[in-house]
């Protein structure tokens, strides 16, 4: 440790005496703020965890829900969207050292364009983000809960034994009958519902679903290949994998299609067509945290990015604010490499 | 050892290798996750697969190199990088492990006992 005396400089002298761990005021206090929010996103994460833990034969498979890619329509692409949202945040990190080490040699023009820059990135990341939650609030298959409030996503064999999803808007189709969403008009006053109308009915997705024998259904059950499993005769024989949701016969299928309730599509705070109903309050705390701190992050730089423009900086003859905001930005970056890795890879 | 953080040495070099570091190891991620070896998959070492175990020690990796090089933890005094490392990774690490053990379970009791989800 330093010795106590201070010579010289008054500027690295706290109130009440010398800078504690070498580190001035802001820096520290940037450092404790950091500790804090880490603890934060870390109990975030670890109450997925537990809740993962918790339903782990029911969770759903992230490879399946995260499968969309701008302009390329009704591929199966899993994760590479958010593979490149990660590259862009790490390429906004590392613009963000270059705006700093530029600053540690007091030039201010490059400090202003590499923060410009990772301005940019850090609008695009939370742009993917948003087109990401479209994807996931639309849906893409829908699926129907049981009254149970299990949930059924529908499937087919196809060729070799491989189960392809169906899409509910592929097999069933409208009847003629009298569904109406309640409006203060029209009975609100005494009836609520919590959500809007799905387009399908339930009698009209088992009506359909009885018309197609090809049909089967997928439970979100994830297939062990136990003893118990392989003897297990609701289960459709031949196109069961491990690790796999299982797939029922379609006898089993119809049992459990006569248990539908309601129709399920897309993502909401109650119930999702991806499966556990925690998966998707999950998504939205978690990377909707994330996305805050982010969108936080690039008001901040906004504002430093301004001051560099302005000459604050040059004038204290100290970059030292863009250290500071470095410090947040990268830390941000950091928890998306977590959430990245819980979410989107385990 | 600890450097004075206030010396004006272009680090350029060590950017970018740190880039590439990430850039290698988060690609090698995503190609594992679509691919999904059977031969890291399946296999389980301490209650968890090879895969996942992959993940998570390339993930601590890649965060080793966010804050060693880019918070620039390597510029700074021990005692500053150890009060912010040593108790975060503590304190992480206690709520994983009592979270994670409750949730198995309250698995188990789901599983063994008369409530049942399949209906």
């Amino acid at each position: 440790m330093d010795a106590t005396v201070t010579h010289g400089s008054e500027t690295k002298v706290w109130g009440g005496g010398n800078e504690p761990m070498g580190a001035s005021y802001g820096k520290l206090m940037m450092w404790f703020f950091i500790v804090s929010d880490a603890l934060t996103f870390s109990g975030f994460l670890a109450a997925y965890g537990f809740s993962r833990f918790k339903f782990i034969e029911t969770w759903p498979l992230p490879d399946e829900v995260f499968t969309h890619f701008p302009f390329l329509h009704g591929q199966n692409l899993p994760m590479y969207y958010v593979a490149l949202m990660t590259f862009i945040l790490i390429f906004s990190s590392v613009t963000m050292v270059l705006a700093v080490d530029a600053g540690h040699q007091m030039k201010q023009r490059k400090v202003a364009f590499y923060m410009l820059l990772t301005i940019i990135g850090g609008l695009i990341f939370v742009g993917s983000q948003a087109w990401e939650w479209k994807n996931f609030i639309k849906g893409e298959y829908g699926a129907v809960e049981t009254k149970g409030g299990s949930l059924l996503q529908f499937v087919k064999e196809g060729p070799d034994h491989k189960i392809e999803r169906v899409k509910l808007e592929d097999f069933v189709v409208q009847l003629p009958e009298e569904r109406q969403e309640l409006t203060r008009s029209r009975g609100m006053w005494f009836m609520k519902e919590q959500e809007t109308l799905p387009t399908y009915s339930v009698a009209e997705v088992q009506a359909a679903f009885k018309a197609h024998p090809e049909l089967l259904v997928r439970t979100e059950r994830i297939y062990q290949g136990t003893k118990e499993d392989v003897a297990n005769t609701k289960l459709q024989a031949g196109v069961n994998k491990v690790k796999h949701k299982e797939v029922l016969t379609r006898e089993a299928s119809l049992e459990m299609v006569g248990n539908a309730h309601m129709v399920v599509e897309g993502a909401n705070l109650w119930r999702n067509e991806y499966g556990s109903k925690l998966f998707a309050d999950f998504f939205f705390f978690i990377t909707g945290f994330h996305g805050f701190h982010v969108f936080s992050g690039v008001i901040i730089n906004i504002i430093i990015f301004l001051n560099v423009l302005l000459g604050t900086y040059e004038k204290r003859r100290s970059y030292e604010m863009v250290e500071k905001v470095g410090l947040y930005w990268h830390f941000v970056d950091l928890v998306w490499v977590f959430v990245f890795t819980f979410f989107y890879l385990v | 050892m600890s450097h004075d953080s206030h010396e004006h040495v272009s680090n350029l070099g060590r950017i970018w290798k740190v880039f590439g570091i990430l850039s290698v190891i988060t690609t090698v991620e995503v190609a594992l996750g679509i691919v999904k070896p059977d031969a890291l998959h399946m296999h389980t070492l301490l209650g968890m697969n090879l895969l996942n175990w992959i993940f998570i020690i390339l993930t601590i990796v890649k965060a080793y190199y966010i804050v060693w090089a880019f918070m620039h933890m390597e510029g700074e005094k021990a005692s500053l990088r150890w009060s912010v490392v040593a108790t975060v990774i503590f304190l992480i690490l206690y709520l994983i492990f009592i979270l994670l053990v409750e949730g198995d379970y309250i698995y188990g009791v789901f599983a063994n006992s008369t409530i049942k989800w399949n209906f």
